[in-house]
């Protein structure tokens, strides 16, 4: 699972609904896999980052090489994108798991798989 | 054919030896190759726009090649363990979950540009565990997506219907969700290559426009063009199905050898002719 992908992943157990996003990743194995750069995608997913997620979850991950706000001209900062390229499409979870920090459901990750299926108590 | 829905559970249907088969079988590749590039080009998203697509059922990923090629990012997931081992043997390059759609997709809201799915809604029509209500199912199913959906995005899948009531079931559920759309039927007059595609929208306005529902292709009795898919079946040449047929058990050898014995006695036998140990012409 690519950290774009968790960027946009909520914790979806029934009555979970507030503070549910993001799921903090523990124990994580990375992985990095080149993928082609296309700056119109970036560019198209700039809007929907949750940019603060990212840069918090990307901490823990010991990623500091994002800046800590947004650049003002980060749609034609080429620098930036080859930066946000790297870290949001070529770094894979491997493996891990998730923790809502609301309900403290835990999402396990195998080979790059999360497991999103909830116990029938949770729908 | 019989459906498969019918037979288990989704998860266990595709199981390893039909997930085998995903990675194997072109025939099955080719057509679900062609209705993903069918429901891509339904999604109808601007040239050129490299979009963040939802594969719902994505199975072994063949759908998620289609929308690769076509420039977009895209995120799939499946209920069988099995398919996306296959997935991950053939390098799939979206993003994988095991999720069951009819728990509700856990992503933001506005999250896809768009939202594909190949043979999967029929499957959430069933009651496979006592918890399941189809409709409770469908529901949280279309409701998480509305709202993962960008506005203005297009959901297209690809389904199976087993009847009216499922049509009228899933897209009840849909519309009470908020989606707007309708269902496209392509090559209706067709029984093999006709294809059911929902297309629901997510907001019925796009800048300003009001979407309209596709056409569907090959509604004046044009045939599926051939160079896809052929779905006229071919004429089975087998012996097989010859030899299978049951023999008559009283030939016409039978008849003779029976004929030539009451002679022997002495008995009256009619004459042996063409007609002898034939079946009478069936009457009204």
């Amino acid at each position: 699972m690519r950290l774009i992908t968790h960027n946009m992943l909520q914790c979806h157990v029934r009555g979970c609904n507030a503070n549910n996003f993001p799921l903090e990743l523990q124990e994580v194995v990375l992985e990095q896999e080149e993928a082609e750069m296309n700056e119109d995608f970036l560019r198209n997913m700039l809007g929907k980052l949750e940019y603060d997620a990212l840069v918090a979850t990307c901490h823990k991950l010991d990623i500091n090489d994002l800046p800590v706000t947004l650049p003002e001209d980060a749609q034609y900062n080429e620098e930036f994108l080859q930066i946000l390229h790297r870290i949001i499409l070529e770094t894979h979870v491997k493996s891990g798991k998730m923790v809502c920090p609301n309900c403290n459901h835990t999402y396990s990750i195998r080979d790059g798989i999360p497991n999103m299926l909830l116990a029938e108590h949770e729908v | 054919m019989s459906r498969p829905e019918h037979q288990a559970p989704p998860e266990i249907v595709y199981g390893g030896e039909e997930a085998a088969k995903y990675a194997g079988n072109s025939r099955i590749a080719a057509i679900q190759a062609e209705m993903a590039s069918r429901a891509v080009e339904l999604l109808n998203l601007p040239e050129g726009y490299p979009g963040y697509i939802l594969d719902v059922g994505c199975g072994s990923g063949l759908s998620g090649e289609v929308l690769e090629e076509e420039g977009h990012v895209w995120v799939g997931f499946d209920i069988s363990p099995a398919m996306l081992e296959v997935a991950l043997e053939q390098e799939a390059t979206g993003d994988l979950f095991l999720q069951d759609a009819g728990q509700g997709i856990a992503f933001r809201p506005g999250t896809f540009d768009g939202c594909i799915s190949i043979s999967v809604l029929q499957w959430l029509c069933n009651a496979d565990k006592t918890s399941h209500h189809p409709k409770a199912r469908l529901t949280r199913f279309f409701s998480t997506l509305y709202s993962a959906l960008r506005r203005g995005a297009r959901a297209i899948f690809q389904f199976y219907p087993e009847n009216d009531d499922q049509i009228q079931l899933i897209m009840g559920c849909a519309v009470r969700c908020g989606f707007e759309g309708g269902l496209v039927v392509d090559y209706p007059n067709s029984k093999k290559a006709k294809k059911f595609y929902l297309c629901l929208f997510a907001g019925h306005e796009v800048n300003g426009v009001k979407q309209q529902l596709p056409t569907a292709l090959g509604e004046d009795e044009e045939e599926p063009e051939e160079i896809g898919v052929q779905y006229t079946s071919k004429k089975r040449n087998d012996s097989r199905v010859r030899s299978n047929r049951r023999k008559p058990l009283k030939d016409k050898n039978w008849v003779l050898k029976k004929k030539e014995q009451l002679r022997a006695k002495g008995d009256k036998t009619a004459s042996d002719s063409k007609y002898t140990a034939r079946k009478r012409r069936t009457k009204f």
